[in-house]
């Protein structure tokens, strides 16, 4: 920085334009970077170690906000326990129902982009409009599930109103919008060359060998994705379940994000909404290193490596 | 096939047994694959299948057990009635003007220039800050959500569409990356030729680059104005004064005035009549735009 004259002899003339050219144009960029990433990690740091509920001037706490989460707080365990109950189940189910569903639709089948349409829109109507039609569906009252139940003298499932059904019952409406998986998956699926599926077909392999050992591991690399993808996704899932439950019934759908929002802009508890954020950072961070690491036994890329 | 197997039937018997087990096998696999395919399409469907048919319902359809397929007789006037309980011509103008069409164009603008600055022009830090742009793709943005509400707090943007819309003038990472993609694929020589001619890097950019990733454009801006139109927690914080809501909050509002029994009769069938005007759109433009869809979605893992 100091000695640019040193750099001048670094760069020619050319490379001096080019970088600031290349500067120009990524300025953007780099500002929005600056503004609305680098600055704010920054200050929800410093947030995260006081009391702040916008009205009076922080109050410096240093790490209490952290202990009191971990140790006194009546709910911080019950929402960690609700979120891992939640990303747990509904990625890898989410990602298991998207890859077989991308098989089927990847075979011959008539029609094949209606199929796939019908499987994708789900994934981008509106949330707001999905969670009105599931809160429907699955009213205990009048919803058509349980409609169809009473009528065939079933007892009705109580989806929505009870703690034990709650979170399932959130997840399967996950896993029916788990469309761009599905069309990841399919698009990655098309990919994968003929002939090593001909060569499997010549050493007499059936087709459970042939989805062993020659899709699964083409096809690491992009559930890798999806997985990493869907876990950071989960783990923030906010829209569904705050206006299909709210949180309820007896905080068994509280998920990291519904109990982040209540006390951010609820309860105006900036300092312990910034301390459980950077909290949720750490557990993210430290998921995808280990789905990472865990990948090098299963992730497959090309024969080289 | 029939005849060559009858033939070989005639010539070893136990063969044609295995040619018979085969196309058995054959058609249980393709009969199993509809048996999987058409009840789980159903399934997908009949949800948002479902908001449509009890948007032209009446409460005397809503509620009956076993529940009624189809509305019989049909309500249409649920899609003008629903619409007027609450002011959402001016929810839909909040969303359409002071929403999702500035997120699109800055968006896109911005995200332009910077793609092109990572793509065609080779400077030194380049790649090291590109690297950067791939990293926050990944940060959980829950964690800049409570320090950037209080900047815009500060600022005095609350109650405007400001927060929502401003940050897109500094690009947006995912579609910086998809449109830098697409302009790698491009040969530097089009870029040489035009700069010996005295082409500037803007000139470049939008005489030569730009109308030759119009596809990338349009899928790029697609994405884009999905994500502000279904957006629900950023107009949630951000926006308190009802007549600033966005559609998105405006169907919540609906919901809360629904849920409370005698406010008004039909209060299901106007919920999934609003509902489905604000779905449609989106539905309709995937229909039409299928493989712009498709298309975005393999190539970057967007979601919707």
């Amino acid at each position: 920085m100091a000695a640019s004259a040193g750099k001048t002899r670094l760069y020619t003339s050319g490379e001096w334009r080019n970088l600031r050219l290349g500067l120009l144009f990524v300025m953007p960029w780099l500002l929005g970077f600056l503004l609305f990433t680098v600055y704010p990690l920054l200050s929800s740091m410093y947030y995260s170690l006081t009391r702040y509920d916008l009205l009076r001037a922080p109050v410096f706490l240093g790490v209490e906000n952290y202990t009191t989460l971990f140790t006194t707080d009546p709910h911080f365990w019950n929402v960690i326990s609700n979120t891992m109950y939640y990303v747990g189940f509904s990625v890898p189910l989410g990602i298991g129902a998207a890859f077989l569903i991308a098989n089927l639709l990847n075979s011959k089948i008539v029609a094949p982009s209606l199929f796939r349409g019908v499987i994708y829109v789900p994934a981008i109507v509106p949330a707001v409009a999905s969670a009105m039609v599931w809160q429907f569906l699955m009213n205990v009252q009048y919803g058509a599930v349980n409609g169809l139940l009473r009528f065939l003298g079933l007892p009705v499932i109580p989806f929505l109103s009870s703690p034990v059904w709650a979170k399932p019952s959130l997840i399967l409406v996950a896993i029916w919008a788990q469309g761009a998986a599905v069309v990841i998956f399919l698009a990655a699926l098309q990919d994968v060359p003929r002939a090593l599926y001909e060569a499997a077909t010549v050493d007499g392999a059936n087709r459970w060998h042939k989805f062993r050992n020659v899709t699964v591991p083409m096809m690491s690399p992009i559930i890798l994705f999806n997985l990493v993808m869907g876990f950071i996704g989960a783990f923030q899932e906010f829209t569904i379940p705050w206006l299909l439950t709210e949180g309820g019934p007896m905080n068994s759908t509280e998920f990291y994000l519904v109990h982040l929002y209540r006390n951010a802009f609820r309860f105006l508890r900036m300092g312990k909404a910034s301390a459980m954020a950077w909290i949720l950072f750490l557990i993210i961070v430290a998921f995808t290193f280990v789905i990472f690491r865990s990948s090098a036994r299963w992730v497959y890329y090309g024969g080289d490596q | 096939m029939i005849s060559t197997a009858s033939e070989e039937a005639t010539a070893s018997a136990s063969r044609a047994r295995g040619a018979d087990s085969y196309r058995v096998q054959r058609l249980a696999v393709e009969v199993g694959k509809y048996a999987i395919l058409i009840p789980l399409t159903f399934s997908f469907a009949f949800p948002l299948y479902w908001m449509i048919s009890s948007a032209l319902k009446v409460d005397s359809q809503v509620y009956t057990v076993p529940p009624l397929l189809l509305p019989i007789p049909i309500h249409p006037q649920n899609f003008i009635e629903g619409w007027q309980v609450l002011p959402f011509t001016r929810y839909a103008i909040n969303s359409i003007v002071l929403y999702t069409t500035p997120a699109v164009l800055f968006t896109v603008l911005s995200s332009t220039m910077v793609a092109y600055g990572f793509a065609r022009i080779r400077w030194p830090g380049r790649d090291a800050l590109f690297w950067l742009v791939v990293m926050t793709m990944m940060l959980p943005w829950a964690v800049t959500m409570v320090p950037l509400f209080i900047t815009f707090k500060w600022l005095g943007w609350l109650d405007t569409y400001r927060p929502l819309v401003v940050p897109a003038l500094f690009g947006h990472p995912y579609i910086i990356f998809l449109l830098r993609q697409f302009f790698l694929t491009l040969p530097q020589e089009l870029s040489d030729a035009a700069r010996i001619d005295g082409a500037t890097e803007m000139g470049i950019l939008f005489r030569i680059i730009l109308p030759l990733t119009k596809p990338a454009l349009a899928v790029v801006a697609l994405f884009r104005f999905l994500w502000a139109w279904n957006d629900y927690l950023g107009p949630l914080i951000y926006l308190r004064d009802e007549a600033s809501y966005p559609l998105a909050l405006g169907i919540e509002q609906l919901s809360r005035r629904a849920n409370d029994i005698g406010n008004f009769s039909n209060g299901i069938p106007y919920l999934m009549a609003v509902s489905t005007i604000v779905a449609l759109p989106i539905i309709v433009t995937f229909f039409l735009a299928q493989r712009t869809f498709i298309e975005g979605i393999s190539l970057t893992g967007l979601k919707g």
